[in-house]
Formats: C-alpha cells, structure tokens, sequence
C-alpha cells in the first residue's frame, strides 16, 4: 500500500514550526509539512470534521499564511499599478478578493485585501508569500512600506454556529453583527488585540481573526472552549472549499491559469477592466474581449470513485480538458471535481467521461459552488 | 490459519493455497475516511507486489499491492455499498480480495504479527 497521489518531501529545506504547534499535537492533531510548515491535516478524521463545521462551528489554524501591511504615501495607485483591485471602492474595513498576476497574465497567487485606518492588509498563501513579497517589493515604489506581520497568528472559525460562539468573545466599537460578509475591524478577544474580518473560506458563514502569535495558543483554548467549536484539520479545509467552489492556488490557479479561463473576473474590478494599468491587463484584457478557450467548471462524477488532480476528462474520445482539484464530497455522499475544460464542451448539464487509471467516470458538468454559500450579507 | 504481513502494511490470512488480503489498522488510520474501494477482476492473474486494489480516502488515493503472486478468486462485495468497513473492520470485515496463491514458497518473505508490530513501532 502506498499514497500514491502524494508527493514526498524533495527538499531539505526545516520545516517551520508555528505557534500552535504543540496545540495541535496535544489536540491529536496528525501533522504533515504542508506549505513548508508543519500543520494538522486532521483530528478525529476528516468526514467526522467537514461535517462538524457545516453543522456547527470549526476552528482553523491559518498562520501559514502570509499577513503583510502596506502603507505610506500614494499608497492606492501604487497597488492598483501592481493588483487589478479597484481600491476607490474599498472603504475602510471592507475586504476583497484579488488577484497577483504576471507580466503574461499567469496567476502567481490569490489574496484578500482589506482596508485598514493604517494601510492595506493583504492575506497571502502561505506556499507563495516569499515569492509575493518580492513581487510586491520589486513593483511597489520604495515610498510604500510593506511589513510582513510575520508575529501574528491567523485563525479561521467558520460554521452557521461560529456567530454565536464568537460573540461571547470580543468587544469592540461596534457589536460583531455589524460586520456582514467581507467587512473587518478592529476588536478584543479575550482582552487581546484582534482584527476580525467575516469571511472565509468554506462557504459558511464565518470569521478570520488575526491576533499577535504570542496569544494564539490561549485565544483557540478560549475559542474551542465554545460548545459550537472544534479544531478542524487542513483535510477538511480542503473538501469544504471544493464544495464551496472555491480555488486553491497551486493547484486550481496557477502561473499557466488566466483569471478569465479561471472564472475569477470579479477578481478584476470593473474599472480596471476598461481602464487597465495592472501588471498583466494587456494579456488579460485581450482574453477578456475575444474569450478564454477554456473554463475552471464544476464535474458532478456518478459513481464513488473519485477523480483527481491531473485527470484527463473526454467529450466521447476527444480529450476536453484537465481536473485540477477532485475529491469525495462529505456533505453531498458522492465525489466531485474541478476541471479546466474547452469552453465548448464548459456549459452545465454538458455530460463527460474521466479517465482514472485506465477507468472512464461519467461526469455532468455542474454549476458551482456545489453547495450554496451561506454567507451573511 | 497463518497471518502475514507486508512492509506495505497488506495483511493475508493463508488457508491452504488461498490467501484473504486486507490493509492493516494501521494502514487505515494512516489513510483516514475510506470512501471507495477499488477492487480487481475475478479470474485476473498478479504477481507479487502487483498493484491489485485502489483504496481511496478523502484526500488521496492509495494502491494496494498483493502480497504472494496469484489468481484472484473474490473481492468482497460488503465494500460496494460500505467502503468504511476498511476503517471500522480491517483486518476482519474489512477484506478485500482473495487470492489463490501460486507459489507458497513466498510467504516466508513476509512478516508475522510481531514482526510487523516492530516494524509499525519503528516508524
């Protein structure tokens, strides 16, 4: 027996260790090196916890992530020269989601941009946020600061229940029922020092909070200390975002993925599609206007074996496009995937075959996110 | 009734020249959520450390190797409708093929439970 689809470790690079490492690992927490950390794939197992986050609340360990700061003078047409973010628009506290592109248009990374009274505060991948930040550093004129908050945890609780257990918790200017869906600020957990978006990325309702690192291990025991709450492992963050519909980079999107052939163009603000000016707008645009020849769809599969990364999917023999993410889905009973496929053959109801080790799986295309969002606006 | 065990964590009952072949609770704790199985082809012909099943759990798929070189003369058809057997039940309920071993001679290649807890331990 052997895990066939994972890779294993190539390099000798440590692997990093993150401030709730031992948390994890007293949790029971089965811990794998995952964007060059050390991080809990899964608890009590992965069905039993995307199960529990759908139904109840589940708190996810997220310090993997790149949390960066920038500021200072002609902070927005500094960025909106390097991201296709209309920044205009962006109020303060508000969040939104972006896109890191290439000079060819290729997606070096996905992010959150929030609007902060100091600044912009940009949530990075963890796998790419070396990467971003030289990016960002090489485009951004050297009177804007950029600061990698690099001494904060970030935390995710998502589930219907996250709401009511998380209110319990803070204080704040204004009530936690102030924020709806991609709004921020500025609150106290637990007398510490936290800012709190509701947002996420599984579908529900729910929050991310980044706190200083120091307090991480007591705000997620204050925080799982909550009847609604448990510790969710990086197995189920993965299942609930296929069904919610959402890209993992590296996978999903990457520097060979356009936002147009990805299906992300709310990620280019109206704006910038007619006025440009961001790193990759030629290529992006001219795809925009003469259309991608292939789509990021949704493929329902029958059956329960399921497809996976790299998949080849066929219209009858003609191979049509690419999985790039597959799994079984826990809340639906039956496997589903993402798919690049050639926009002729990318319209819902369209029926394919994929190809798993030598095996042909009927699949329909289908519309996403799979599951509704439950997102409070 | 003799029980072996492989360095692949595969387990196989040997009665007479038949062999029942499973993934060991280790295996299936390592695997996590088992939500299909993969089985091969009654009548097909492997040798041993062919790859004869797929297991697949919810984040990856894991090949199955047989243990002994043979022909396959079961698969278990609990596993269709209830693939989480391999969790709750594997080195029991949880099988997944039988086997009808073509050399018995291989067998002293493998492990005894003792072995494998040693082994399982140094891991």
């Amino acid at each position: 027996m052997s895990e066939s689809d994972i890779p294993s470790d190539e390099e000798a690079i440590p692997v990093g260790v993150l401030p709730l490492d031992a948390w994890h690992r007293a949790k029971g927490g089965r811990m794998v090196e995952f964007a060059g950390y050390w991080m809990p794939v899964q608890y009590e197992g992965i069905i039993a916890e995307h199960l529990w986050t759908r139904a109840h609340a589940g708190l996810f360990d997220v310090s993997h992530m790149g949390q960066l700061l920038i500021s200072g003078e002609g902070l927005d047409a500094a960025l909106e020269a390097v991201l296709p973010i209309d920044l205009a628009t962006l109020k303060l506290g508000a969040v939104r989601y972006s896109l890191l592109l290439d000079e060819s248009g290729g997606i070096l990374d996905d992010l959150m941009v929030s609007r902060w009274g100091g600044g912009l505060y940009l949530v990075v991948n963890g796998a790419t946020k070396w990467d971003d930040i030289g990016h960002l550093r090489e485009y951004l004129p050297d009177a804007i600061t950029l600061n990698h908050l690099d001494e904060r945890a970030l935390f995710a609780l998502q589930g219907p229940e996250a709401a009511s257990a998380l209110k319990r918790l803070v204080a704040g200017d204004y009530p936690l029922s102030a924020l709806t869906f991609m709004k921020g600020g500025r609150y106290t957990i637990g007398g510490v020092e936290a800012w709190i978006s509701r947002s996420g990325y599984t579908g529900e309702d729910g929050f991310e909070i980044s706190i200083p690192a120091d307090q991480a291990v007591a705000i997620a025991d204050l925080i799982c200390a909550q009847p609604e709450v448990k510790p969710i492992g990086l197995g189920a963050r993965d299942s609930l975002r296929l069904e919610a519909g959402l890209p993992l980079y590296g996978h999903d999107l990457t520097p060979e993925t356009d936002p147009v052939s990805a299906d992300l163009l709310f990620g280019i603000n109206k704006r910038r599609r007619t006025e440009g000016g961001f790193i990759g707008a030629d290529p992006v645009l001219a795809i925009l206007a003469k259309g991608a020849s292939t789509k990021r769809v949704g493929l329902v599969l029958e059956g329960r074996m399921a497809a996976r990364e790299g998949a080849l999917v066929f219209a009858g023999d003609v191979p049509v496009g690419r999985v790039c993410s597959g799994g079984f889905s826990p809340s639906l009973g039956h496997p589903i995937a993402m798919a690049y496929i050639d926009t002729d053959k990318a319209a819902p109801g369209t029926a394919l075959d994929i190809d798993m080790r030598g095996k042909r799986l009927s699949a329909t295309v289908g519309a996403m996110p799979f599951l509704p969002h439950r997102y409070v606006r | 009734m003799s029980r072996y065990f492989t360095e692949e964590h595969e387990w196989i009952d040997v009665d007479g020249t038949t062999g029942t072949v499973g993934i060991t609770d280790y295996a299936q704790g390592q695997l996590g959520d088992i939500t299909f199985v993969e089985l091969p082809d009654l009548g097909a012909s492997f040798a041993k450390g062919a790859s004869v099943a797929v297991v697949d759990s919810v984040k990856a798929a894991s090949d199955v190797y047989t243990p002994v070189s043979g022909t396959v003369s079961a698969a278990n058809p609990a596993l269709t409708d209830a693939p989480e057997l391999v969790n709750t039940d594997p080195e029991t309920g949880g099988w997944l093929f039988r086997i009808t071993l073509s050399d018995a001679a291989e067998l002293s290649s493998l492990m005894d439970e003792t072995a494998y807890q040693d082994f399982i331990k140094g891991l």
